[in-house]
């Protein structure tokens, strides 16, 4: 397990600064013990909070100008070297522009390259599609020895960067605008690689959710234990590959209803890595996937967008509403399914 | 060029600057420095050299044009406005929900775009293919395709260079905005681009470089460029941010919003700058 210390910024400064500022910080302080770490980013060093590591070690940090497959090539090429490359850009980049570099350069050749990608999902919402990015988990699930993480807020993504450190191959850390409200006071729980946290005990129904999902599962799961006096046991699944499969087992065998949430394509993403689990396990439960239902996203800020397309409480207290009238099984008998 | 077309060029111009302030003001956020360095080029391009009809947006041999520095659809969505293709008023909602008009044009969404654009070094292999598939349908219409200079950064710009060039595409006109900046800084500082044009002419291009704020430079350009016998490609030299002092040069202004005391010292700055070019006219 990788812990957080020795950080010269604390707690509370994390619960004021974006996701962003917490990663790029924390890179910049994990690089002050390790000098294999190197940066790499393609003309977004402000944006992607990478500056912070830029101007502490400028021998070792490379902008390489808006060339995104050339950052995710020279980042394999000094992963040759024996160095540690933390590679950053906007997620619609470095999955989809510069795919086959990630896939053939870096996962092919099991380099140990950390790609932090940022804006992922709908968080650059005003933007529009072509910054937008709903398709990222399902393209680097696909890629054998990639680690695939979606952390919840800002502190939880300092603990997969670090942790990070921990995977032997390449790592993906899938991250928002860098806005996104915190779900966790502090960094004091235990962040394992492909250990699901339960944020939310619950035994009527589970949520498994991701990234800005997490916050949101959490205040429904309290909306509906006040209003509906459902218990709603809410899994924050951080990393999509490799997936818990204990955390998933346990979920269908006692709740026997599950959603998935994730602001991604619902094709490819969480809901098809959790789904593929409950369908290989043979069991019988409610299945829903929740989240972008194979169509590009409208024009918008985020917060317009997350509550139209369903991924604040609300739309997800409905989510669930509709799935406790859905009937499955309900004997006890696992033997005949 | 005659004082009096010049005249209407300049008008036109201060008109679409100041729009370009409106949008960053209702938008709550736009690419300001990379959209006010165009302007002189899609003025000249919309109302003098672009063959298209805003009542026929979609006619088959209307003249393209691609915006390959898609992140400028603030100072390209009021140039398609001004010429007609939908209300100004329309622009009030830009980057708001369930607008047409977000940060980088779409073209399934606003009226007279070509292409969607956003992700750069996309639009000059659309343009390759545009050239392409015109020459093999013999039909007579150009494909102008604007990039950014950062932008060819991005490898996919001189593999279609390469290609226009191959096929010696006679129909393709890439203009590049030569504003000397990218996000992180001066394009020199970050990733050196010179010797540009000698990239370009290497590549077997005709260089035309010109002054790409000066009207009647970018008009003898286009002129030229219009008329062009082998591939030929305009390097516009210009000043991220023109036409507002404060921003002018500043990698700051790259994307920025603004509140109505900064529109209103924009504005002013426009508006002096215009009154001094219009009195040099006299
Ligand atoms: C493929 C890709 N990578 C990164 C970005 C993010 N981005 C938006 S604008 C920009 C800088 C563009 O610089 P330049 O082409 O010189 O445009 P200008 O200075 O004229 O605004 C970057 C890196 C993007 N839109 N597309």
């Amino acid at each position: 397990m990788s812990t957080v210390t020795g950080t010269t910024w604390n707690c509370y400064d994390s619960a004021t600064m974006t996701p962003r500022e917490i990663y790029g910080r924390t890179l910049a302080e994990m690089a002050k013990t390790n000098d294999k770490i190197v940066g790499l980013t393609a003309d977004l060093e402000k944006t992607t909070a990478m500056i912070y590591f830029a101007q502490a070690f400028p021998e070792r940090f490379f902008n390489v100008g808006i060339a995104e497959q050339d950052m995710m090539g020279a980042a394999a090429g000094l992963a040759k070297c024996g160095l540690i490359p933390f590679a950053s850009t906007m997620a619609a980049f470095a999955s989809m522009r510069a795919a086959e570099q990630v896939r053939t350069d870096i996962c092919y050749q099991n380099l140990p390259v950390k790609i932090i990608a940022t804006h992922s999902g709908i968080s650059f919402g005003h933007a529009g599609t072509t910054h937008h990015c709903t398709e990222d988990l399902a393209i680097m699930r696909s890629f054998a020895n990639m680690t695939v993480i979606a952390p919840a807020d800002g502190i939880e993504t300092s603990l997969a960067v670090r942790a990070c450190m921990d995977i032997p191959g390449p790592v993906y850390i899938r991250i928002g605008r860098g806005f996104e409200p915190p779900v966790f006071q502090d960094e004091n729980h235990e962040f394992k690689i492909g250990k699901a946290i339960e944020m939310n005990p619950g035994k009527d129904l589970t949520i498994i959710c991701c990234g800005i999902a997490v916050l949101q599962s959490v205040l429904a799961a309290k909306q509906l234990a006040e209003q509906d006096g459902l218990s709603v046991r809410v899994i924050n699944m951080h990393t999509i590959k490799p997936i818990d499969r204990e955390a998933i087992m346990k979920a269908v065998t006692e709740t026997r209803r599950i959603l998935t949430i994730e602001e991604h394509n619902t094709i490819g993403g969480l809901g098809d890595a959790v789904g593929s689990v409950i369908a290989e396990s043979g069991k019988g439960c409610v299945f829903r996937k929740h989240g972008m239902q194979d169509c590009f996203s409208e024009i918008g800020y985020a917060e317009d967008l997350y509550s139209y397309y369903g991924f604040d409480a609300d739309g997800i207290v409905a989510k669930v509403r509709e799935m406790m009238g859905l009937e499955f099984e309900a004997d006890e008998n696992w033997e005949d399914e | 060029m005659e004082k009096k077309e010049l005249a209407r060029y300049l008008e036109l111009c201060k008109e679409l600057r100041l729009k370009i302030v409106d949008v960053m003001t209702w938008s709550g956020g736009a690419h300001v420095g990379g959209s006010l360095s165009i302007v002189e080029l899609l003025v000249m391009l919309y109302f003098k050299y672009l063959n298209v009809n805003p009542k026929r947006p979609k006619w088959d041999d209307r003249d393209r044009f691609i915006l390959s520095k898609g992140h400028a659809a603030a100072g390209y969505i009021p140039a398609l406005a001004m010429k007609g293709y939908f209300p100004e008023e329309e622009l009030k909602s830009f980057n708001h929900f369930k607008s047409p008009f977000a940060m980088h044009p779409d073209c399934n969404k606003v009226i007279g775009c070509d292409a969607s654009a956003g992700s750069l070094g996309h639009g000059l292999p659309m343009a390759l293919g545009l050239g392409l598939g015109a020459r093999y349908l013999k039909k007579g219409f150009k494909t102008v395709c604007l990039l950014g200079d950062g932008e060819c950064c991005e490898g996919s710009v001189w593999e279609a260079a390469m290609a226009i060039s191959n096929f010696k595409l006679t129909n393709v006109i890439p203009i590049v905005d030569r504003n000397h900046f990218m996000i992180d800084g001066n394009t020199e500082d970050e990733m050196a681009l010179e010797p540009f044009a000698d990239k370009w002419k290497a590549f077997g291009f005709d260089v035309l470089q010109i002054n790409g704020n000066n009207i009647e430079e970018v008009d003898d350009a286009l002129s030229k460029a219009w008329r062009m016998t082998v591939p030929t490609m305009i390097i516009a030299d210009t000043v991220k941010g023109k036409g507002v002092d404060f921003m002018e040069g500043n990698v700051k202004w790259h994307y920025a919003s603004a509140d109505s005391a900064l529109a209103e010292k924009s504005k002013e700055s426009i508006l002096k700058e215009y009154e001094e070019a219009s009195r040099c006219l006299q």
